[in-house]
């Protein structure tokens, strides 16, 4: 296969409509430029693989994206609206933003069900039995239905993990961002959740992931990212990423992260 | 050991039974709890003649040789234990105050109602939550107000007649209902990103609970009425509520934040991406984890805020403590302290128990296995 997205199916087509566009955007904790000059532009249906060492500002990125950071240069716009102080606009773009987190979070005091009906309710004001339905719906998607009366405490790591995706599926959102799913993960758990996310790909989701899982990242990607320093070095398609990286930072990173 | 280890074949090695316990039953229990080494013996040994030595008289005292006939001094107690007899006499003292006698019911009644809609709300299997909050949080409220202090035809019933337990209990349960949303508030405020709302909030936890609770209540019935307008008065028990209420609420707040700290910052921002603004956030996701994370401290704080109560006698109200110190001082039942303030402190234990039991079923009842 000469090309990654060559065999891909017909919906995972990319359209030409921008969803996310990062113009020019810089970042500081304190003194540390995490963030530098970050320019980067999300069509509708892509899916992005981001990679990079530990502390590169690969999951900072990610997080100003829905505001869990804020960026203090740049441009941030999010399909039509644009990031700013103002809390209305900051609501309605998480409302529209997915978010799967490294250690899951699932609220540990409600039920799988509570967890994934509670946003349709409180946010979307769904009626609380629509709301379930949904949930349920999500929940057999991510193929554990039997669990929704439990609480998270009682699941396996891989299972919150795919509870996780499915409560964000549930607010029905046209981006989703995945800030290191699978790296909480005991081994064998692994696979669950990336079939899930590759099922999900297939749907034609706009997914922007934080990963070093690179055989998920050669199935669905069509463009991989790699940072380091809090700049994108590279960006290229999956094949030519793996296979000719350009930079000699991103060969050495390479090395590091496949030789095992 | 009888059995000798015997070997498997790997992938077939059966589940074994663990090793037993050598003694079994109520023996088997005493030897290894009560004489598992010679210093646990020596210890077990002493606790049994140190209880030996105390409960007997005191069993003797409160109960066998007790008087509990009724009369009119402390010569009708003829028997040499506790003069249970008084407490007969004072009974309706102890427990109303000065309150009418032929008003009482309405005492009664209003507690009745009380602990109906506590029972309705608190009791898991009761079905109507909603309804015993509703009643109790917003009907009783006016319902208590009218039957302990009069209005709708019944007579005034002015405070300063309040006393005994029931002036305890309203106390508590008003300084309890209050304390922990205003102290909740208070939290919330004190970790507020808003530096005018921290401020406040912190500066007035900090400015109440460097002050002991006999200066606040002092301040609030003496000092109080020199800086309202001539003419403005308040009554004093109000002003003792809202002392103890607001003390309480620093506290609370306190504790409520430890509470706060406590949620994983990972929970905020669940909630956030999924675009739960920060009230709901905070009445869905924050509080109902932080709250119960610090039950055990909560209801600490009830019971100091309960048995504080009993503090409001240095501005001249008299509650369960101080009827009974008042009727230990008559001349008829002179040098009876000790049945008195007995007959207080079991008053005391059973409700601070109670409270105490409670908070211990609902740490059970909430837990859902995440904090493995």
């Amino acid at each position: 296969m000469p090309n990654g997205t060559a065999a891909q199916e017909p919906a995972m087509r990319v359209s030409e409509e921008v969803m996310i566009e990062m113009s020019a955007v810089h970042k500081w904790f304190g003194q540390f430029h995490v963030l530098k000059d970050i320019n980067l532009t999300v069509r509708t249906g892509e899916r992005i693989v981001i990679c990079g060492p530990s502390g590169s500002g690969k999951s900072t990125l990610i997080r100003c994206i829905n505001r869990l950071e804020e960026h203090q240069r740049g441009r941030i716009v999010v399909d039509g609206i644009e990031l700013t102080n103002d809390l209305k606009h900051i609501e309605q773009i998480r409302r529209e933003i997915g978010m799967v987190f490294q250690q899951f979070n699932l609220f540990p005091h409600l039920t799988v069900l509570e967890n994934l009906s509670l946003a349709p309710i409180w946010v979307r004001k769904m009626p609380r039995a629509a709301a379930e339905e949904l949930a349920m719906q999500y929940l057999e998607r991510v193929k554990i239905p039997e669990q929704a009366h439990k609480f998270p405490g009682q699941l396996s790591g891989g299972q919150q993990q795919r509870v996780a995706i499915a409560r964000s599926l549930c607010m029905n959102p046209k981006v989703m961002l995945f800030d290191e799913p699978t790296s909480a993960l005991d081994p064998e758990m692994i696979k669950e959740v990336l079939d899930v996310m590759i099922e999900l790909a297939r749907t034609g989701m706009t997914m922007l992931c934080v990963t070093h899982e690179m055989g998920f990242a050669r199935t669905v990607a069509n463009r991989v990212i790699f940072m380091d320093f809090g700049e994108i070095i590279e960006e290229n398609e999956p094949e030519a990423f793996f296979n000719n990286p350009r930079s000699e930072r991103t060969k050495l990173f390479l090395s590091q992260i496949l030789h095992h | 050991m009888a059995e000798p280890a015997r070997r498997h074949p790997p992938g077939s090695h059966p589940d074994l039974p663990p090793p037993s316990i050598v003694a079994v039953g109520a023996v088997g229990w005493v030897r290894r709890n009560l004489l598992s080494s010679p210093l646990n013996a020596a210890l077990t040994l002493g606790s049994i003649y140190l209880l030996y030595v105390a409960v007997p008289p005191l069993l003797n005292w409160a109960l066998f040789d007790a008087n509990w006939n009724a009369g009119t001094s402390r010569a009708d107690c003829l028997r040499d234990g506790a003069c249970w007899t008084m407490v007969r006499a004072r009974f309706g003292q102890f427990m109303y105050g000065f309150y009418p006698p032929d008003q009482r019911w309405r005492v009664d009644l209003g507690f009745l109602l009380l602990f109906a809609g506590a029972a309705a709300l608190l009791i898991e299997r009761v079905p109507g939550k909603i309804y015993a909050a509703l009643f109790l949080f917003v009907l009783y409220p006016v319902l208590a107000y009218v039957l302990f202090y009069g209005g709708f035809g019944l007579e005034a019933v002015e405070t300063r007649l309040w006393g005994g337990l029931t002036l305890t209990l309203v106390l508590g349960a008003v300084g309890i209902v209050a304390a922990l949303p205003i102290g909740i508030v208070l939290a919330l405020g004190r970790r507020s990103k808003l530096p005018a709302i921290r401020l406040l909030c912190t500066g007035f936890i900090e400015f109440v609970r460097a002050v002991p609770l006999i200066t606040v209540l002092f301040m609030a019935s003496v000092m109080l009425p020199l800086f309202l307008p001539e003419g403005v008065t308040f009554d004093k028990l109000l002003r003792a509520m809202i002392g103890i209420a607001l003390f309480g609420a620093a506290y609370m707040a306190e504790v409520v934040r430890g509470g706060l700290q406590a949620i994983p910052r990972g929970q905020m921002e669940a909630a956030m991406a999924l675009g739960l603004n920060y009230w709901k956030m905070t009445a869905l996701i924050v509080l109902p984890q932080a709250l119960r994370i610090v039950i055990p401290g909560i209801v600490n704080t009830f019971i100091g805020l309960y048995k504080d109560t009993t503090l409001v006698l240095i501005i001249g109200l008299f509650e369960l403590l101080g009827v009974v110190q008042a009727a230990t001082r008559d001349a008829a039942w002179a040098g009876l302290s000790r049945e008195g303030f007995f007959f207080a402190g079991l008053m005391f234990f059973v409700v601070c128990f109670g409270m105490s039991r409670y908070s211990q079923y609902l740490e059970r009842r909430l837990h859902t296995g995440h904090e493995r």
